[in-house]
């Protein structure tokens, strides 16, 4: 009876909850910056469930790929059907292996050619609102992982490690709209930053004076105590200037975000140039 | 009964949210499941589990991402409210009102997600209308795909079982 009268005082309960989340948000927004404790225990516990949805989301896509293919040997002749299937599935597996050998040996080139302590990781996850752009890697602190680490992937920057628990870890990817990092102009070394813009990049604070052109590289300056120096951000798509200054220079990312399936995880991070003594 | 329905319903949408972000994430197409749950409870149990159903699925999709613990939470909240208050107020059994109200919900949602990151400055968004109208259709469509198959399963099942007692 009282949980009915509770229920029957809806506007209450709306105001009340209401004002629950509002004193909830300006808590966080008037602390020092770092990461909630609240948030590094729910996605800690939450990357298990992630990892196992991940898990059994790939045994029901083969256990349905399996049952596709049975239904279509059934209506045709079954010997050569049959070796056709195997042959299909042979060729598929072997197709898989070889995609998956070309990312590990790109991982690995990358790796010897980066000179950098690295960790490879598997993405098992992405984000879980679409405003925001996340993923989550099957490493942790266990492996050395720590928050500001950079993760990178054979075609460029894929972004920073923001939440590391002792399993898995949550990586900021770098068009995220709160990501941003040093870059320079790899032809005339004009130097600006990189912001994300939720779907691509955005070159910042370049100076009106600068010679950028369209299809110039962007790389990392190493600026930021983040990134290390001279890996690919992206290419100059479009630009245009107001009153002698660039007002937007669009950069498309070199990494296709849509199609990692594993990153390098850099270890050390470069000294800022800006920090003081 | 009814709330362990609800939570294994926003449990489910969170693990899918996080699986189809993977494919996702580099276009503008994003679905938000977790908002189209919150909307179907607060349609079918009314405002006050709508209201609870969004705080508590916007506190964990919060958590989850990387913004501010509680935003996500109040615009889910106060979408399932008024989804619930408008599902006992209107017939809203058709599919064009079931349309109109989960474009309406990602409008609303968009703008309160987006309204309070600018208004606290946290965060800019420069011309997010294409994602808004492109997250609002793909929500529509799953919707509406969610309440047919909701509602045509406990038929289909009592015509599995006629059959078989024939």
């Amino acid at each position: 009876m009282a949980l009915l009268d509770i229920r029957q005082r809806t506007g209450y309960l709306f105001i009340g909850l209401t004002i629950g989340h509002i004193v909830l948000i300006s808590a966080q927004v008037t602390t020092e910056r770092g990461v909630p404790v609240l948030e590094a225990v729910a996605f800690g516990m939450f990357a298990e469930v992630q990892r196992a949805a991940s898990t059994a989301i790939g045994g029901m896509q083969a256990s349905w790929s399996d049952y596709v293919a049975l239904q279509e040997v059934r209506h045709e002749n079954e010997r050569l059907r049959t070796e056709v299937a195997q042959l299909q599935v042979r060729l598929q597996q072997e197709r898989a292996l070889a995609q998956h050998a070309r990312t590990l040996e790109g991982l690995l080139k990358l790796r010897s050619d980066a000179e950098l302590p690295t960790v490879a990781a598997a993405i098992i996850a992405g984000g879980a609102s679409p405003d925001f752009r996340t993923i989550t890697v099957d490493k942790g602190t266990a492996d050395g992982l720590r928050a500001d680490l950079a993760v990178i992937a054979p075609a460029g920057v894929v972004g920073r490690v923001i939440t590391p628990t002792a399993r898995a870890a949550k990586v900021q990817l770098l068009i995220d709209r709160n990501a941003a990092a040093g870059a320079l102009v790899e032809r005339s070394r004009a130097q600006g930053v990189a912001v994300g813009t939720g779907g691509a990049l955005r070159l910042e604070y370049i100076s009106g004076a600068a010679d950028v052109q369209v299809g110039d590289a962007v790389v990392t300056s190493g600026i930021d105590g983040i990134y290390p120096k001279g890996f690919v951000i992206g290419q100059i798509e479009s630009m245009q200037r107001g009153q002698g200054a660039f007002s937007a220079i669009r950069v498309r990312p070199a990494v296709d975000f849509s199609s990692l399936e594993a990153v390098l995880v850099v270890l050390t991070q470069p000294p800022a140039l800006d920090e003081g003594p | 009964m009814r709330a362990l329905g609800v939570l294994i319903a926003i449990a489910l949408a969170l693990a899918l949210q996080t699986t189809l972000a993977r494919v996702l994430v580099g276009g503008t197409a994003a679905l938000d499941l977790v908002l189209v749950v919150v909307v179907y409870v607060a349609l079918t149990s009314g405002p006050v589990t709508g209201m609870f159903a969004g705080s508590l699925a916007g506190l964990v999709q919060d958590a989850l991402s990387s913004g501010i613990i509680g935003i996500g939470g109040l615009a889910k909240s106060v979408v399932g409210f008024l989804a619930g208050a408008i599902g006992q107020q209107f017939i809203v059994t058709a599919a064009l009102p079931r349309l109109v109200i989960f474009l309406a919900a990602t409008a609303v949602h968009a703008a309160l997600f987006m309204g309070l990151y600018v208004l606290l400055g946290l965060r800019s968004f420069p011309s997010p209308w294409a994602a808004i109208v492109s997250q609002a259709l793909g929500n529509a469509a799953v919707g509406l795909i969610a309440f047919t198959l909701m509602e045509s399963l406990p038929g289909m099942v009592e015509r599995r079982r006629m059959k078989r007692r024939l």
